[in-house]
């Protein structure tokens, strides 16, 4: 038995109409149409969504958790950069 | 005609209930996390699908009457019949020899199914319509699914060719009988309740060579079959499925949870 795993895909649905896709996880499938049938059964079975992204993972580009320092932190004591200085109606329910 | 009409719903939902059995024997054991909770999938299908029509057999059958002491309900048909008295097809009930029998019997089930629906979606039998009708998506995303995976299996390494072409030679010979008219389907036919197999059957084996073909598999060259499942003569798988089944309902009858 080969103990080769298949490629690992990042999956993204769409919880209803207007909103984003957002990230839900990960899985493994040989393929594009494949992941897209796993994601549906692995993801989707509570009707969580009305649209799926799968991306290959190796496709990600992520940031490099020892430079978090560097990136993030010079926005900590930024605090005017923050839009709390607004008053939000209350029907505004995705910012 | 009632009590023919009983033995055709005993016949459309004993397929998904063995069928449906059998995948659930997978749950926990799948090849992997995602093909585990696929096939769960399928099996809670299916079970929504029989629950649908021994509902109605139940009510189908108190309308019957006879000489039955205790009600007939969905659980009492599910769990309470004898061996031979079960009229799914003998395909469903062929064990999980490995992954590409499951898939085999799956897809060649899948691809029988949803022609089945498809007709019995213009049942003059209300119930029956609207099952068909809410089944058939269920269905279509079971043959794609299945499809796809005989594609994959069929067209991959040389081993799972070969374990794909093993479990294709051994459970052809089963696909017959899901499109052989018995005569309690003949009358449904004629009454415009039941499918007309002989149009579902053409269908059928289109399906069949087309995916085998793109799979690279051959198709065997066989011209009898195994029959009998439907009549309630069934090979020796079905009564350890039973035994399992039924273990709760009859070691403590009438039990609740």
């Amino acid at each position: 038995m080969s103990t080769k795993n298949w490629p690992l895909w990042e999956v993204f649905i769409r919880s209803k109409s207007g909103l984003e896709h957002r990230h839900v996880g990960s899985l493994h499938a040989a393929d594009a149409k494949m992941a897209m049938e796993n994601a549906r059964d692995v993801y989707t079975r509570r009707q969580e969504g009305v649209s799926i992204w799968v991306v290959p993972s190796s496709a990600i580009t992520a940031s490099n958790p020892e430079h978090s320092g560097e990136l993030f932190e010079p926005a900590q004591d930024k605090a005017y950069r923050h839009p709390t200085f607004y008053d939000l109606p209350n029907e505004l329910k995705h910012i | 005609m009632k009590e023919q009409l009983y033995q055709y719903l005993l016949m459309l939902g004993d397929n998904a209930m063995i069928l449906g059995h059998r995948l659930s024997e997978l749950c926990g054991h799948g090849p992997s996390l995602e093909t585990d909770i696929a096939l769960t999938n399928l099996s809670l299908d299916l079970f929504g699908q029989v629950r649908n029509y021994f509902q109605y057999a139940a009510e189908v059958k108190g309308e019957i009457g006879g000489a039955t002491d205790t009600e007939v309900t969905e659980d009492s048909i599910a769990m309470t019949r004898y061996p031979h008295e079960y009229r799914n097809t003998l395909l469903v009930e062929q064990p999980n020899k490995d992954f590409a029998f499951v898939i085999t019997r799956q897809f060649f089930f899948d691809a029988y199914h949803l022609p089945l629906l498809e007709a019995l979606k213009q049942s003059k039998d209300e119930q029956i319509a609207a099952i068909a009708h809410k089944s058939i998506k269920e269905v279509q995303y079971h043959l794609r699914f299945s499809s796809e995976w005989v594609k994959r299996l069929g067209d991959g390494t040389a081993e799972s060719h070969d374990r794909m072409q093993t479990a294709v030679d051994y459970l052809y010979p089963y696909i017959g009988e899901l499109v052989q008219e018995t005569p309690i389907e003949k009358a449904m036919k004629e009454e415009g309740i039941g499918a007309d197999l002989s149009v579902v059957r053409s269908q059928y084996y289109d399906k069949v060579k087309a995916v085998l073909k793109e799979a690279t598999l051959s198709t065997p060259q066989f011209f009898g079959f195994h029959d009998g499942g439907k009549k309630g003569v069934h090979s020796e798988h079905h009564s350890h499925i039973l035994s399992t089944l039924q273990y709760m309902q009859r070691t403590y009858p009438n039990m609740e949870w």
